[in-house]
């Protein structure tokens, strides 16, 4: 016991102060103010799977980490989607897994909002469309916010989760959108949105665009004046 | 292996280790088979190809391995109705390939077990996405199937569902279990639900391309598939990667092993109710992760290794930050390993866990860092002397008791290795290019690519086409192997156990489904 206080004490406190949304990622606003402020408060996130190579899983876990500390925001995996506000969906849909995400969704109650984690949850990524992938995660359940990269790093990560909870964007009609397209593979879906700006080609720039938050021992700020920062 | 006996003729296989190709006739299959594993030798893989347009049916590949090295049997089937024998009562790890070659490519095998394995309704049953004439139908919407799954009758028995949505951040699958009580009586797992044609999607890209698609087979191991890949693309154009390339390919591949190694102990701990060891373990990894990303511009390193060489070179200050690193990592990870070793209830949960015996893992063929913590000796870094491993004097973990216990222990030895190679590696470190141009590659030249990944040995099988395209490409996953040993491994043991066990093993979906 000794020792894990001690390793406890010699390895302080790590998390870094939380990014700022990016509202270039949200999609589509379809909730009001007072549900996302109610939301926002202490959201719970159900993750699936529809298909992912498990590089954006291995990003995800890496927000509970003590750097990100994503609990620390108020912010919490459950394990049930009744349990939850939030689906963050990676991708791509795998056939085999459409009719999963379809009933992970309708167990959500509502409001609720979707995030699709990903080049491939955006739009198919790599895999594309094919006799066993459907693509992006919109073509199968409406998505609010669409988180680029290949994985997304974390930071990136919670900066969708964010925007999810904190932004109000004009709703795009679909009639207004247009098909992402990679490797001449369209994704289809009324609820592909314009803004999806990764192929697979430029994930790294889309890493380099959105850095890691320095690490500044002067700026980490106390638990509890995060959470109000955040939120 | 010797087939000579046999009469069987052999020719030089491209492989990163020694290996041979035979063409068998369906007896010679059997056969061979049968040496192989009276001589203690193990089914790696086995798939298909469609060779139909250049007259030759469709051709079943078996590999095969022993201290040799590989020996790859090629048996021609002459149309869709000609049948293969059933080799899954030699290799019992053969039964699931055999089913998904089946769903793939629509190959006869003659086995009593005919239910489908990837196939799951996605899309109609008598349709093989893999053959060349395949054309998908917008039409096809997901169905559901019906499994049989194998059902345990008696007085108080009961089954437990679970997934393909699971409980966790984890990737998709289903467990079925019957239970009596709280003890596991057995556990069928259904797998297939990522499928997402990974095999054909390498069909539609150029061969020089298609190394990012390897990438992106298991993102945990992007680095050993991508080497893979490239190690095959490399044999098919007779070229040689610069050294210094290959260096820094092992120090990506020992930098991944770490890296995954860190967040399993992590989770072996939260899993044991000692959350304590995820907030350290998930701190320690996401440094490794950081100066990844500062040292190759990728956190979980894909897309460095390219075919020909790597894409990043590494410049004298990432180099230094990263040798800091090892010895602080070093400390660190042997002050938690000692508050692990000494946790009296982390140790009651993690002895005689998910126990898998020697004896078990020989005769199913347990590989990787699992089977070693079952006494099964093999790492490619070790038994095949290639560069830079064959400079480096590998040293190879091993435990017996084959429990979770055991593969906790093992993969704290392998951290403490792999940071003694990263060391070694960055020391020993040639100067030169860190990539030469690909020629133009012959057409139908078949190669293999085999790295020994943090899980096991990871390998790719490529087949060139016209025109620099790919023809076939199978990546075969050690989980192929392991899968089937977490059924044993569960038996006996109380389902709250099941997530621990699961993730001291932390098998590949998406590897496996492909």
């Amino acid at each position: 016991m000794l020792h894990v206080l001690k390793q406890i004490a010699k390895t302080g406190i790590k998390t870094e102060a939380l990014p700022d949304p990016v509202r270039e990622m949200v999609v589509t606003a379809r909730l009001q103010q007072d549900i996302l402020h109610t939301l926002g408060r202490a959201l719970t996130i159900r993750h699936v799977d529809a298909g992912s190579c498990n590089g954006c899983e291995l990003e995800i876990h890496a927000l509970g980490n003590p750097y990100y500390n994503i609990e620390g925001a108020g912010i919490r995996f459950v394990a049930s989607p009744r349990h939850a506000d939030m689906l963050l969906v990676t991708g791509p849909v795998s056939k085999h897994m459409a009719i999963a995400l379809k009933r992970t969704y309708d167990a959500t109650p509502d409001p609720k909002l979707v995030v699709a984690v990903g080049d491939c949850g955006c739009t198919g990524g790599i895999f594309g469309e094919s006799y066993a992938s459907l693509g992006g995660v919109a073509s199968v359940i409406p998505v609010d916010v669409a988180i680029p990269g290949c994985p997304p790093s974390p930071t990136t990560l919670l900066q969708g989760i964010l925007a999810a909870v904190t932004a109000v964007a004009p709703r795009i009609e679909p009639s207004l959108a247009r098909d992402s397209e990679l490797a001449g593979t369209p994704t289809h879906g009324s609820a592909t949105r314009a803004e999806i700006p990764a192929t697979p080609m430029d994930h790294s720039k889309a890493q380099a665009e959105l850095p890691l938050t320095p690490v500044d021992p002067a700026s980490q700020l106390p638990l509890e004046s995060r959470r109000d920062d955040s939120m | 292996m010797n087939v000579s006996s046999l009469g069987i003729a052999t020719a030089p296989l491209s492989s990163p280790i020694p290996a041979q190709r035979c063409p068998v006739s369906s007896g010679q299959l059997l056969t061979a088979c049968r040496l192989a594993w009276e001589q203690g030798g193990q089914l790696i893989a086995l798939w298909a190809s469609d060779d139909r347009d250049r007259e030759r049916g469709f051709c079943v590949r078996v590999l095969l391995r022993d201290d040799d090295g590989l020996t790859l049997l090629e048996h021609t089937l002459p149309d869709e109705g000609a049948r293969y024998p059933d080799l899954s009562l030699i290799f019992p790890v053969a039964n699931r390939m055999q089913r998904s070659a089946f769903d793939l490519i629509g190959v006869h095998c003659d086995a009593d077990d005919q239910r489908p394995w990837t196939w799951a309704a996605a899309w109609p049953i008598d349709q093989f996405p893999l053959r060349r004439d395949f054309e998908a139908s917008p039409k096809w919407e997901p169905g559901e199937e019906d499994y049989p799954f194998v059902k345990v009758a008696g007085d108080g028995v009961h089954e437990i569902p679970v997934g393909p949505v699971h409980a966790g951040i984890i990737e998709p699958g289903h467990f079925r279990f019957q239970v009596v009580g709280e003890k596991v009586l057995r556990l069928e797992e259904r797998l297939g639900y990522v499928h997402k044609g990974i095999e054909k999607r390498f069909e539609a890209l150029g061969i020089a391309e298609a190394h990012r698609l390897a990438g992106r087979i298991s993102g945990d191991s992007t680095v050993a598939y991508a080497w893979a890949y490239a190690q095959a693309v490399e044999q098919i154009a007779s070229l040689a990667a610069p050294p210094r390339a290959v260096w820094l390919r092992a120090l990506c591949l020992e930098r991944e092993r770490v890296a995954n190694h860190l967040g399993d102990l992590g989770y072996l701990g939260n899993d044991g109710g000692f959350a304590f060891g995820l907030a350290q373990f998930s701190r320690l990894k996401e440094e490794v992760l950081r100066l990844n990303r500062e040292a190759f511009g990728h956190r979980l390193l894909m897309d460095v290794v390219i075919p020909g060489g790597v894409a990043h070179d590494l410049d004298d200050a990432a180099a230094t930050t990263m040798r800091a690193q090892c010895i602080e990592l070093k400390r660190e990870v042997r002050v938690l390993r000692d508050i692990y070793d000494e946790h009296a209830g982390l140790q009651d949960r993690f002895r005689t866990c998910g126990q898998v015996t020697h004896e078990l893992a020989l005769k199913l063929a347990l590989t990787g860092f699992a089977g070693r913590a079952s006494g099964v000796a093999q790492d490619l870094r070790c038994d095949f002397h290639s560069p830079p491993y064959d400079s480096l004097a590998v040293r190879k973990a091993s435990h017996s008791d084959g429990d979770v216990a055991a593969r906790v222990a093992v993969r704290f030895d392998e951290i403490r290795e792999s940071l003694r190679l990263i060391d070694a590696i960055l020391e020993g470190m040639p100067e030169g290019d860190i990539a030469s141009p690909l020629p133009d590659l012959p057409a139908y030249a078949l190669a293999l690519g085999y790295v020994e990944g943090w899980r096991g040995p990871v390998l790719i099988a490529l087949e060139s086409g016209p025109r620099n395209s790919v023809r076939r490409c199978h990546p075969h996953d050690p989980s192929w192997q392991n899968w089937p040993l977490l059924e044993h491994a569960v038996i006996g043991n109380i389902v709250p156990d099941f997530p621990l066990i699961n993730k001291s093993f932390n098998l590949s979906y998406s590897g496996h489904d492909l």
